[in-house]
């Protein structure tokens, strides 16, 4: 075969699919191999479908051979973090306590995209119950970062980015509490979006923080997160936050910007806390870079304040170990998961406790400590409540700026990957790191990342976040798919045919282990 | 169980005043549960032949990515009882979660309302024994959901103490629940355990007015906690309270508050102090014993619920379901008195059977009250009861009616009509039906009785001398062996009128 198919974008898979040219099982047979070829350095998978994902891929393309309706993706293979339930794949949240569990039911996104007919090639890794920005928290060992493997992948959907970013998958599912679609594809110089929160349902999606938690789509372009927002979104009447309301075309809305290329009478806020001081050089000079990239395209850039995005980390802080302490207390080892008897046996409360101890790792256990904290009488009102007082602030910033400026942007994170190990000894260090994508999840608006170079001094990528006002998701797709068409324009080619070449199988010997925070990368289940 | 020091009735009220406080569950029978779709066990009695662990769904075992959805009808049955018990409607309410770990809680946080609940401020009308009508204030009325089962194995008790292991049923995990909470009680004095049971016995009567709950105590659908406390005369400080859990009938109602005042006024009375705590009270032995401590401090570190919106029922919706709101049981009570001509006891014997709603429709599909009460609380409630079902599921006020009726106009005797209502409740058809199909009808024909009766004075001489003689009541030897000969299908005053008539003749 002349073209590598997994170097094909999901539309441009589509369309040889579509055609004819390509069927689905060479298609996912190529991801496959893929895989197998470099995931044993990078570990973006913890679980891979061989059969299934071929078996399914054969089926679509019988289906097409009989002249069968299909969706725009059909065929088309996806990665799916493991936080999202799957009915054939284990779903562990890349936890011990969940360690093969497989459930009895599909999340409502993956029960959409595959009966859009996508292939669902794996479910990929994470930190532990989305706990983190690194993937360093996976029970299942860290993934690494396609770009340079001594670093980070960002989190906590490090294996999703990872994945796409590598070639392993042409598109992935995320989710995103504070960040961990956006900062993941920031740093690995993919694209990612944080949908509006109940714009897509969160029925089967693992549980970090009910709030802030909204899933969404990972690819290599704005056109492909378009398409996989498309199947995945709408209206859900499993969950009562899914919001019930007709959404525009975000296919449509991409390739308007592919097409127009330009920002005329576009109003770009840049919120200048979300900037300055604590900001990478490198990262700070691609954004500039980008702001004029987008006047000359005929965007009025004006600078934003938003005074209470300083009190974002502390409230969020606050409010996600808060829903987090209670929705992990299921995790009790009575109807599911890990059991952990004490020796000589124990009362029901002591199993939960084993149980609990053991198949838990250390920030996790730690983020349920803050929550249950700050739920307690007497603490209630100066740390929850206070957190949603704050919250309602930044809602009140947000909407004050959407009144002046039509989207608002920021670099997508502070820094570009940065190395194993450099920040799990002080876990606020990685709080911090969250601080630019944050704001948007405590006021439920929706922001996209998408890669804007890489900086000069590491060579590594930078990620432009831009956020719109809640139900405006359409605006992020023609604004990112602009400033990507635009870029691209720049710089002859997509960023990520820069991405140094990956060892295969046979060189990931070579590669030392990943740092880790005291659990040893494992390998997990391939 | 050693029984606790109990002090005298009369002599632990002339000491202190007893402070009341009822926590009353009810079990809404909506067809699926609170927040799953899974089939409720309270409706309908369907949990009562269920297998362990059949009527549930994800949500209901917790798992993983398992979101709540509120039940519409819950929340349209939860506002018509909090209208029917005088309550405001809050505009907007909020479910929160209770956090606590225990084995039979699928998710480790109970779904509840805490502080916005969706009724408030109410009160209902208790009417005692003597006809005196009390207001008892209502603090609250709000949904939640109830917690699984779990079943003690090994051990003697079957309590968890000493038992081997424990079993699970989550069946009645989710169900959906309103818990009523009354403000303090004042005033009920010597008549505290009577204000007790009549309470309880109103809020069932609500319920069932309503059709929201099978409202069953013995099954579990209305369940009470029964607060007491007692502060000594004159003191303004109310007394430590203490909640009697597991009370399951209206009878434990009342004596559970009569034990409760009697312990802890020994105690008091010897000096001591009431322990905050939670109580069992044990039907067989007439004695509550300690449960859990309980204090103001137990920390369930409750927060709204973030998998829920708000419940905002339109101002139109609670217009409409106050306007179809039934009859308060209490005026209902009190019409039924004056216009049926009913007594206390009467009404009574109604309420325990649950025919109060087919008796009234019965009466106004025409007929006469003295006769629908005869037959809702005599041959329906004895078939009933055989079978283990309730009265109103085997046969329709209309049907028993028309039956009345039939007996009315004398086409059937009592005894026939009682084989009628067999075949109704078998499904043959309505009474109309079931007389032709099963020819039972009462024989009119003057001409056959006649030859029959006439048969019967000549064979019994010494009969006819003394009704000659104006002995009227010896009749009836003649008028049973008339009917005796005609299978009993024919009017016994008839047989009578014409007795009379051909042995003076």
């Amino acid at each position: 075969m002349s073209t590598d198919l997994t170097r094909l974008t999901a539309a441009q898979l589509s369309e040889k699919l579509v055609s004819g040219e390509v069927s689905s099982v060479e298609a996912t047979r190529a991801h496959l191999d893929r895989i197998d070829s470099v995931d044993g350095a990078i570990h973006a998978y913890l679980h891979v479908a061989h059969d299934a994902a071929l078996e399914r891929a054969a089926e679509i393309d019988s289906q097409r051979a009989a002249g069968a309706s299909l969706g725009a993706l059909a065929g088309v293979p996806i990665a799916v973090k493991d936080v999202l339930c799957t009915l054939d794949m284990p779903s562990t949240a890349a936890s011990k306590i969940l360690e093969g569990w497989i459930p009895p039911y599909d999340a409502t996104v993956v029960a959409r995209l595959r009966s859009a007919g996508m292939i669902p090639l794996g479910k990929t890794n994470m930190d532990e119950f989305a706990m983190g920005s690194s993937t360093e928290y996976s029970a299942y060992g860290p993934t690494r970062n396609p770009w340079d493997h001594g670093r980070i992948p960002g989190g906590s959907g490090g294996g999703s980015a990872a994945a796409v970013a590598a070639f392993e998958a042409p598109v992935a599912l995320g989710s995103d509490t504070g960040g961990s679609i956006r900062q993941p594809a920031s740093v690995t110089g993919t694209v990612g979006v944080k949908p509006t929160y109940g714009g897509v349902s969160r029925y089967g999606a693992i549980a970090l923080a009910s709030s802030l938690d909204q899933v969404g789509p990972v690819s290599r372009t704005v056109l492909d997160a378009a398409l996989v927002h498309d199947v995945i979104g709408g209206h859900d009447p499993r969950d009562s936050t899914s919001l019930d309301e007709m959404w525009p075309s975000f296919e449509a809305a991409a390739r308007k910007g592919q097409q127009e290329r330009s920002l005329k009478g576009v109003r770009v806020g840049v919120v200048k806390q979300l900037g300055g001081e604590g900001f990478q050089a490198g990262v700070t000079q691609r954004f500039t870079e980008a702001l004029a990239l987008m006047e000359r395209a005929g965007a009025e850039i004006v600078e934003v304040e938003a005074p209470n995005f300083e009190y974002a980390i502390a409230a969020y802080y606050l409010i996600l170990p808060a829903e987090a302490s209670s929705n992990l207390a299921k995790f009790d080892s009575v109807r599911f998961g890990l059991r952990v008897t004490p020796e000589g046996g124990g009362t029901v409360e002591q199993v939960m406790a084993a149980s609990r101890e053991a198949g838990f790792g250390p920030e996790v256990k730690r983020r349920i400590i803050l929550g249950t904290y700050a739920l307690s009488a007497g603490y209630y009102d100066a740390y929850y409540g206070s957190a949603q007082k704050v919250r309602t602030l930044i809602q009140r910033d947000f909407d004050a700026a959407f009144e002046k400026v039509d989207l608002l942007v920021s670099p997508s994170a502070p820094t570009t990957a940065f190395e194993f190990g450099s920040k799990t000894e002080d876990p606020l260090s990685m709080y911090l790191n969250d601080i630019t994508t944050i704001p948007a999840n405590l006021a439920g608006v929706p922001g996209l990342s998408l890669p804007i170079g890489l900086a000069p001094e590491d060579g590594l990528p930078v990620g432009l976040q831009v956020m719109a006002p809640a139900r405006e998701d359409a605006r992020l797709y023609t604004f990112g798919a602009t400033i990507e068409a635009l870029l691209e324009e720049g710089w002859g080619h997509p960023i990520l045919d820069l991405l140094p070449a990956q060892p295969v199988s046979g060189e990931a010997a070579h590669i030392a282990p990943a740092p880790g925070q005291g659990t040893e990368p494992e390998g997990g289940t391939l | 169980m050693a029984k606790a020091e109990l002090l005298d009735f009369d002599e632990a009220l002339e000491l202190y005043e007893p402070v009341l406080g009822f926590e009353v569950h009810v079990e809404l029978s909506t067809v699926t549960k609170m927040f799953s779709p899974a089939p409720n066990p309270a409706y309908a009695g369907a949990g009562e032949k269920a297998e362990p662990n059949t009527m549930i769904a994800t949500v209901d075992l917790g798992l993983p990515g398992s979101l709540p959805v509120v039940n519409e009808q819950a929340v349209r049955y939860s506002i018509s009882l909090g209208l029917a018990l005088g309550c405001q409607i809050a505009p907007s309410s909020r479910f929160a979660r209770k956090n606590y770990f225990y084995p039979d809680l699928a998710k480790n946080y109970q779904i509840s309302q805490y502080d916005e609940p969706i009724a408030f401020e109410g009160e209902v009308e208790i009417e005692l024994d003597d006809g005196a009508l009390v207001k008892i204030p209502i603090e609250r009325a709000h949904m939640e959901e109830d917690a699984g089962k779990l079943t003690h194995v090994g051990g003697s008790t079957g309590r968890i103490q000493g038992a081997e292991y424990s079993l699970v049923d989550y069946n009645r995990a989710g169900v959906p629940l309103v818990e009523i909470v009354t403000k303090p009680i004042f005033g009920a004095e010597h008549r505290a355990p009577e204000y007790a049971r009549a309470y309880v016995a109103t809020i069932r009567d609500i319920v069932r007015a309503l059709g929201v709950s099978e409202a069953r105590m013995e099954r579990g659908n209305l369940r009470c906690d029964a607060n007491v406390s007692l502060r000594p005369r004159g003191q303004e400080k109310l007394g430590t309270r203490t909640e009697t859990k597991n009370v399951n009938s209206l009878r434990s109602v009342e004596r559970a508050v009569r034990y409760e005042i009697q312990r802890q006024a020994a105690i008091l009375k010897k000096g001591g102090s009431i322990l905050q705590e939670t109580r069992h009270w044990h039907e067989d032995t007439g004695v509550t014993s300690a449960g859990r401590p309980k204090s103001d401090a137990d920390d369930y570190r409750y927060f709204p619920e973030p998998d829920l919106v708000p419940v905002v029922p339109a101002p139109e919706l609670i217009a409409e379901l106050r306007a179809a709101l039934p009859e308060s049981p209490a005026a209902f009570r009190r019409r039924l008195k004056a216009e049926y001509g009913f007594s206390d006891s009467e009404f009574q014997d109604i309420i325990n059977a649950n025919v109060l709603v087919e008796l009234e429709q019965t009466i106004a599909a025409g007929a006469a009250p003295a006769q629908a009460r005869k037959w809702w609380l005599g041959e329906i409630t004895r078939i009933a009861n055989a079978r283990g079902v309730e009265p109103g599921t085997l046969v329709t006020p209309f049907h028993v009616s028309e039956l009345i009726a039939l007996v009315e106009s004398g086409e059937l005797t009592d005894r026939l009509a009682r084989q009628v209502l067999e075949g109704v409740i078998e499904g043959e058809g309505s009474p109309d039906e079931v007389v032709k199909a099963r020819g039972l009808a009462v024989v009119s024909d003057d001409g056959a009785l006649i030859a029959a009766i006439d048969e019967a004075l000549a064979s019994q001489p010494d009969v006819l001398a003394k009704i000659r003689d104006g002995k009227v009541q010896a009749a009836g030897a003649v008028i049973g062996a008339v009917m005796k000969a005609m299978k009993g299908q024919a009017d016994a005053a008839r047989v009578r009128e014409l007795v009379l008539e051909r042995a003076n003749a």
